[in-house]
Parts: structure tokens; C-alpha cells; sequence
């Protein structure tokens, strides 16, 4: 109440005071361009998202981008397999802070029905952070819009003091892994030899 | 005993290639090895087997009365594309120490991707093949996943219902079970520190001829994909050029390699209904059309839908087709750099036939509507009223819409027409299907060439057109479309009332021994479900013909010598959908 004290009689229609925080925010969570990115099945429901009967342009989020250096928001659509998720993680450390990861459907979020297969990883939250999850195999354009409007809820309530992209703790990239006899992460390392140079061998824990 | 004398002469083909047909039962002919590519040769110059369809390995790993010597099997199903009509299957069994076949690329060369992917998957050989390498997984994968020996990291038994889930169900989180917590798993004495991964491949470097006005300069390999706006989803072209003009390709796949296979054997024969839907998920009810197929052939008469529900399969299955290529057609100028407001216009009447699924089935994309010996809901009166007024009052001036818009299209002409070339007979070696080969002017349509349900009872035409090129696969689709409209007016009018189920639904289905193929003319082409049976409650062996990626063996023949620009196009034409391809 304070600030419309501050604010002239006569200006007061025009005029409207408020927190950088908020400006920021709102702003920045209507014009969030997601990556023009499709995995699987669920990118053909975010196509219809995008497209007339749902239309995501509603929301300032038409404009796709198949460039990740210019896209706020990755869509996880679909499964993430061994083979796809190194580029996956690339793609992520291309884009430019702030980035925010939207896990579309069941696939993406746990693997999904798919989760026992040899090549499918268990959820893209092995490898980036996901800000919003989206059940659903493959979740309507509803539930999708659903989830990207949580993800405006969560955008208008960072604070500028404390979001970690401008911070100088916060590391900048993410490992990416590496497809060898099967899929791993490098800086694992230790923890792998750990077990496969042991005396049994890893087939028989398994089995 | 007297086995080799007797038998063999009252085999088929037993005097075309001496010593070539070992043995033959109800489901195939067992071929010597050594005398596969002469007996394969024969049957496509001779007795006009001049298309092969599918080709897969099947491991008979502890089946019963298959030893070490004959543990893996290559099927092969030939088919004539001029008489239609049954074809033929060939069987080679191969000893466990030395899985090695001739390739038959040399006969056949759509062959290529599907003995690499028996190679990638069951360690087969392929004597002969150009480029043997891994395809669906990379180059240095532990083991090939579908040998019934190798276990997937979250193993848990054979077969579903897991004991762990039912009847008792103390589920143990398969995270638990593993030793690293994830679905990973990596050979004895594997260090990461020391590990190299495999160089790239690159293209096969085709010269163009001498004499073309073509322009030489430095020789640039461009990758595209897997996360790339116009291919469709996560396919991978890695592109050798001169200039701008494509010299080599090498198409990559297995992106979304979801094991579809191997879970499809863990599955209940039910069970792996709702795993079709998601093959190619654009058109999910062809898919489940096709596999119900595949096992009501080994049913028999228990399988044997009832009116009603034949009719409703194939107004599904049209519906299907329509919607699929009207995808097909928008996201086709989309590559062509319409961008997405062609593609609204698609998907506007796609919306609507949505609604129908959903109310039919309960989804929208992944329907899970049909079952053995019927489908699962019927439909009812007000079902059939929304469905009677899309196609009779709308789909017909939609699509009239879309030819006065695009057809006479300056900009789709000068970028279609000419481009993409295949003619019919690189189209049948090639193993091309659906659109794609009838756009080559080949009239081969399963709905004719081998009626399945009750098509025959239809009046539609087999589109073809003699383009060859990207314009004429535009045309076949567009016209394709008309057909299944006329198609589902007839069958909408037709629609009797009844049961939609034969015998009561059940959990369990019991199959007896044995094998089959069956196979759907679904939007894409001829989309093949080869079942093996050991009488069991599970699938011994499931194998998907997927027309998205034997279609894909085409690629690099059709864009060599063409622009970059018109790769894109060419890709977008075939009309891959990566859910099938990679499976």
C-alpha cells in the first residue's frame, strides 16, 4: 500500500508500481519458447497442443524453437533411451539459463510401460533436473497444458535474489553419459569398477 | 531313414536348386544355407517371388525338440507383387557355434536393414553384407539383447504375470534388485576409464557420373537429426556432400529403440495389444488390426470375429488411414517450409476423428480397441450418427479443399515433382510398401493383393500413380484418402447389428503351437506380425514387419544426386514414424 502512496493522484491510472520480481517473472513465463523437440508418442499430442483446437499461443508458447540456444523450456516428450539420452543431456546444456525441463508422460517421467526394456532409461530425472511431471501414456493436451501452467505458477514465484542461475555456486553443465557396453556416466567412474571388477560377475547378480 | 529320397521330391521347389529345400512343414521350407541365394535367385526370376517382405531370426533357445545345431532360425516371407496370393516362407536353422548365412542383399536388397537389425539383435552373420553394423543399438552394446539368454538388467522371470505381482503380489522394486540401482548393467571387468567408444559410421561415398554439369568441391559430411525439425522425430541422417548435392547418406535409427520385442515375449498374448498402439503411434488402430490378425490365424475358428466387429475394424482401420495421411500430407509441407499452417489444417479433422476414437475406445491415440476375436466396446447408435456425418458431409470437401490448395501448388510442383525418384522396380527389390510402392505405379495393396477381413465385400480402387517421385506419393496419399472415405461409407451403411465378440472375453488366451504372419495394409504399407507359438500363455517369438523402417531402405538410393534441401522432403515423403522404425 505504501507504493501507491508514491505514485501522483493524476498518474495513478497509468502507473502501476510493482516488485522487479515480478515484472521478471511475468513476463518471462509468458513468452516461454519451448524447444521444437518431439521423442516419441507424447510429441504427437504436443504438436496438438500447439496446433488450432488446444492452441498453446494462448499462453505466449507458440513459438517453438529447434534451436536449444533459444528455447526456455525442454518438453521430455516421449522415451528416453540409452542411445537418445546423451544427446538429450547435450541438447539441455545448450540451452541458455534460465531453462526449465517439462517431463511429458510416463515414459519420461519412469520409463513408463516401456521401463523393462534393455535400452530405456527409467526417467530423464536420472540424468537432468525436471521442473514439472506430467503423467499420463500419452498425456491429453489438457494435462499437458495443465502442466505448463504449473510450470507459470512455479516461474512467477522465483525470486530474482535467489534463482540459482546467478549464482556462483551453481555448476554450469551436466555430465553427459556415454554409450559404452551400456550407457554411464563418467564422473561414475569409481562406483562402477567398484562392482564389475569384483568376483562375481555382474550377469549373475542380475539373473 | 529314408528321409532324403522320398520326402524331399514331393517338396516345393525340391528339383529347382539340387539339395537346396531340406525339409518343409505347414508354415515354411527349411533351405540348406549354402544354398539360399541360389534357390532365393530362382524363386524371384522363376516363380515371380519377386518382393521379400519380412525377414527376422527367431532363437529356439530350450524349445522343445530344437537342439544346439538348430537353435537360431531366419525366416524369410517372399510374396509376388504381380499375382498376390499366399507366397512363400524360406527357413534357414543355424547351429548356435556359428550363426553365418549368406546375405541375400545381393538378390534382394531390402534386405539390407533387416539383416542388419537380425545381426544387431540375434548376432546373426551376414555373409557378404556391405555394412554389418550394429543398427537399433550402437557399436559396442554387451550382447545381442534378444538371444533368450541374455537378460535385460530388470529381469524379473520369462513370462508376465509376474508371481511377484499376481496372484500375490509383494512387488520388489526392480531398482532394488540390481546392484547399481538403475536399469544398467555392465559385463565383468568392464572399466570405464579405458573405454573408447566407436568412430562414427560415414557415408558410402557414391561419385556422380561422369560428364554432369555438376560443380566439384570439398567434400563435407553434415550429420542431421536425431534432434531436428524436419526428421520426423529422433532419426539421424548423417549426409556426405559435394557442394549442396548429396553425394552419400547414412541413415541412423534406433533412437527410440523401446524393445518392443523383447518385452512383447515377457508380455501375455493380450498383453501386448496396448504395446502395438504405440509402434506407430499416429495410427494405432491399424496396428492392433494387425496383430489381432497374426493370432486369430493360429486361433482358428475360436478367433473368428463376429460381423459386427469386422465392420468396426475396418472403419477403425480407415479412419486410421485418413488420419495418418492427412498427417502425413500436412507435415510433408512442413518440410517443404509451409510451416505448421498446412499442418492446422490436417489436424483440424483429426481432432474430430479423435473424438471418435476416444468415445469408442476411451483414448485418443492409443485406442487399445481391438481383441482376439472381436473388439472390446461396441459402439453405439450415436456413434455411429457423428461418425456418418464426418464422412459423409465433411471429410469429402476437406480433402477437396486440401487438392485445390496444394495439388496445382506452384511451390509444392517445383519442389516435388521430379524429385525422389524410385522407379518400380528399385521400389519392389527395394522391399518398399504402402504409398510408397504405388507410387511407383506397382498395384500392390494387401486389401486386394491378400483380402484380409471383410475388404473384399468393399468397392475401392488400388491408387497408384506412375510419378515415381515425391508428387506422386502426395497424390496416391490424397487419393487414398477418397478411397477410405468411400470405403467407410459403405461400410457405415452397411454396419450390422450383433456381438461384437466372439466367446466371452478372457485374460488368458491359450495359442496353440505353431506360427504365423499376419499382416494389414496399414497407412504406412504392409505392416507384418510374425508370431511364433510354443502353446504357452506368452508369445515364444514376436516380430513386428515395420513398413516405417524396411521403407527406409530406399533413402539413400532415392537422394543421391539431389540437393540437401530435398532430403528433407524425400525423408517426409516415406512418412516414417520413429515408434515403428526403431520399435
Amino acid at each position: 500500500m505504501a507504493n501507491e502512496n508514491q505514485v501522483p493522484e493524476e498518474l495513478q491510472q497509468n502507473v502501476f508500481v510493482t516488485s522487479i520480481d515480478f515484472l521478471y517473472n511475468w513476463s518471462r513465463k509468458n513468452s516461454m519458447w519451448p524447444m521444437l523437440f518431439g521423442l516419441a508418442c507424447c510429441a504427437i499430442e504436443m504438436i496438438c497442443t500447439a496446433a488450432g483446437r488446444y492452441d498453446l499461443s494462448r499462453f505466449g508458447m507458440e513459438v517453438m524453437r529447434p534451436s536449444p540456444r533459444q528455447a526456455d523450456l525442454m518438453i521430455v516428450s516421449g522415451t528416453v533411451t540409452k542411445k537418445m539420452a546423451p544427446i538429450i543431456v547435450r541438447l539441455y546444456n545448450q540451452m541458455a539459463e534460465p531453462r526449465y525441463v517439462l517431463s511429458m508422460g510416463a515414459c519420461a517421467t519412469g520409463g513408463g510401460p516401456f521401463k523393462e526394456g534393455y535400452n530405456v532409461v527409467s526417467g530423464i530425472d536420472k540424468y537432468l533436473p525436471v521442473d514439472v511431471y506430467v503423467p499420463g501414456c500419452p498425456p491429453t493436451p489438457e494435462a499437458l497444458l495443465y502442466g505448463i501452467l504449473k510450470l507459470h505458477e512455479k516461474v512467477q514465484r522465483q525470486s530474482i535474489r535467489t534463482v540459482p542461475w546467478y549464482r556462483k555456486d551453481t555448476p554450469r553443465g551436466i555430465t553427459i553419459p556415454v554409450l559404452g557396453p551400456d550407457i554411464f556416466l563418467p564422473d561414475r567412474a569409481d562406483e562402477i569398477r567398484q562392482i564389475t571388477m569384483r568376483q562375481e560377475t555382474s550377469e549373475e547378480i542380475a539373473s | 531313414m529314408t528321409e532324403s529320397v522320398v520326402t524331399t521330391s514331393s517338396l516345393p521347389f525340391a528339383d529347382a536348386v539340387p539339395g537346396a529345400v531340406l525339409d518343409a512343414d505347414q508354415w515354411g521350407i527349411i533351405v540348406n544355407p549354402d544354398k539360399l541365394v541360389e534357390l532365393a535367385q530362382y524363386l524371384r526370376d522363376h516363380e515371380g517371388f519377386d518382393y521379400l517382405s519380412s525377414l527376422t531370426a527367431v532363437d529356439y533357445l530350450g524349445f522343445k525338440d530344437r537342439t544346439a545345431d538348430d537353435r537360431f532360425e531366419i525366416v524369410y516371407h517372399l510374396f509376388d507383387t504381380k499375382k498376390g496370393g499366399d507366397g512363400i516362407v524360406l527357413k534357414v536353422r543355424l547351429p548356435e557355434s556359428k550363426p553365418e548365412v549368406d546375405s541375400l542383399v545381393k538378390v534382394y536388397p531390402g534386405a539390407d536393414l533387416q539383416e542388419r537389425e537380425a545381426y544387431d539383435l540375434y548376432g546373426i552373420k551376414f555373409k557378404g553384407h556391405p555394412r554389418l553394423r550394429r543398427i537399433l543399438l550402437w557399436e559396442g552394446f554387451h550382447g545381442h539383447p534378444m538371444r533368450k539368454d541374455w537378460k535385460e538388467p530388470y529381469y524379473e522371470a520369462e513370462h508376465k504375470p509376474y508371481k511377484s505381482r499376481w496372484p500375490v503380489g509383494h512387488y520388489q522394486w526392480a531398482e532394488d534388485r540390481v546392484p547399481w540401482g538403475d536399469n544398467i548393467n555392465y559385463p565383468k571387468g568392464f572399466d570405464p576409464d579405458a573405454f573408447e567408444p566407436a568412430p562414427l559410421p560415414m557415408p558410402i561415398i557414391h561419385e556422380p557420373p561422369e560428364g554432369s554439369d555438376h560443380i566439384h568441391t570439398e567434400r563435407i559430411v553434415v550429420n542431421m537429426g536425431p534432434q531436428h525439425p524436419s526428421t520426423h522425430g529422433v532419426f539421424r541422417m548423417i549426409v556426405a556432400l559435394d557442394g549442396e548435392t548429396i553425394v552419400g547418406l547414412e541413415p541412423e535409427v534406433g533412437y527410440l529403440h523401446r524393445n518392443h520385442e523383447k518385452l512383447g515375449e515377457r508380455n501375455t498374448w493380450l498383453g501386448n495389444i496396448p504395446f502395438t498402439d504405440r509402434l506407430d503411434y499416429l495410427s494405432s488402430m491399424s496396428n492392433n488390426f494387425g496383430y489381432v490378425l497374426a493370432v486369430e490365424k493360429l486361433l482358428g475358428d475360436k478367433g473368428k470375429p463376429p460381423e459386427r466387429a469386422e465392420y468396426l475394424r475396418v472403419i477403425m482401420a480407415e479412419f486410421t488411414r485418413i488420419v495418418n495421411h492427412m498427417w502425413a500430407i500436412g507435415f510433408l509441407l512442413n518440410d517443404l517450409g509451409a510451416f505448421f499452417t498446412p499442418a492446422l489444417y490436417a489436424i483440424e479433422e483429426r481432432e474430430l476423428i479423435l473424438d471418435l476414437f476416444e468415445a469408442a475406445a476411451g483414448s485418443r491415440m492409443m485406442c487399445n480397441y481391438m481383441r482376439f476375436g472381436g473388439v472390446v466396446r461396441d459402439v453405439d447408435e450415436d456413434w455411429l450418427r457423428k461418425a456418418r456425418d464426418i464422412v459423409f458431409n465433411r471429410l469429402d470437401r476437406k480433402v477437396d479443399e486440401f487438392d485445390e490448395y496444394l495439388t496445382g501448388n506452384e511451390i509444392l510442383m517445383a519442389r516435388c515433382v521430379g524429385v525422389g525418384l524410385l522407379s518400380a522396380e528399385d521400389a519392389i527389390a527395394l522391399s518398399a510398401c504402402g504409398p510408397m510402392l504405388r507410387a511407383s505405379g506397382v498395384p500392390y495393396d494387401l486389401r486386394r493383393a491378400r483380402p484380409y477381413s471383410i475388404y473384399d465385400r468393399f468397392e475401392f480402387d488400388v491408387v497408384t500413380d506412375d510419378g515415381c517421385d515425391v508428387y506422386a506419393r502426395y497424390k496416391v496419399r490424397l487419393g487414398e484418402i477418397r478411397q477410405s472415405i468411400r470405403i467407410l461409407k459403405q461400410a457405415l451403411d452397411q454396419i450390422p447389428e450383433g456381438p461384437i465378440m466372439n466367446g466371452k472375453p478372457a485374460y488368458v488366451t491359450r495359442v496353440q503351437k505353431g506360427e504365423a504372419y499376419g499382416a494389414v495394409e496399414g497407412p504406412k504399407g504392409e505392416l507384418g506380425f510374425y508370431v511364433v507359438s510354443d502353446g504357452s500363455d506368452n508369445p515364444w517369438r514376436y516380430h513386428v514387419r515395420a513398413p516405417s523402417y524396411i521403407n527406409l531402405n530406399t533413402l539413400e538410393h532415392m537422394t543421391i544426386g539431389y540437393k540437401v534441401a530435398d532430403s528433407v522432403v524425400i525423408l517426409g515423403a516415406i512418412d516414417i514414424v520413429l515408434g515403428e522404425t526403431d520399435r
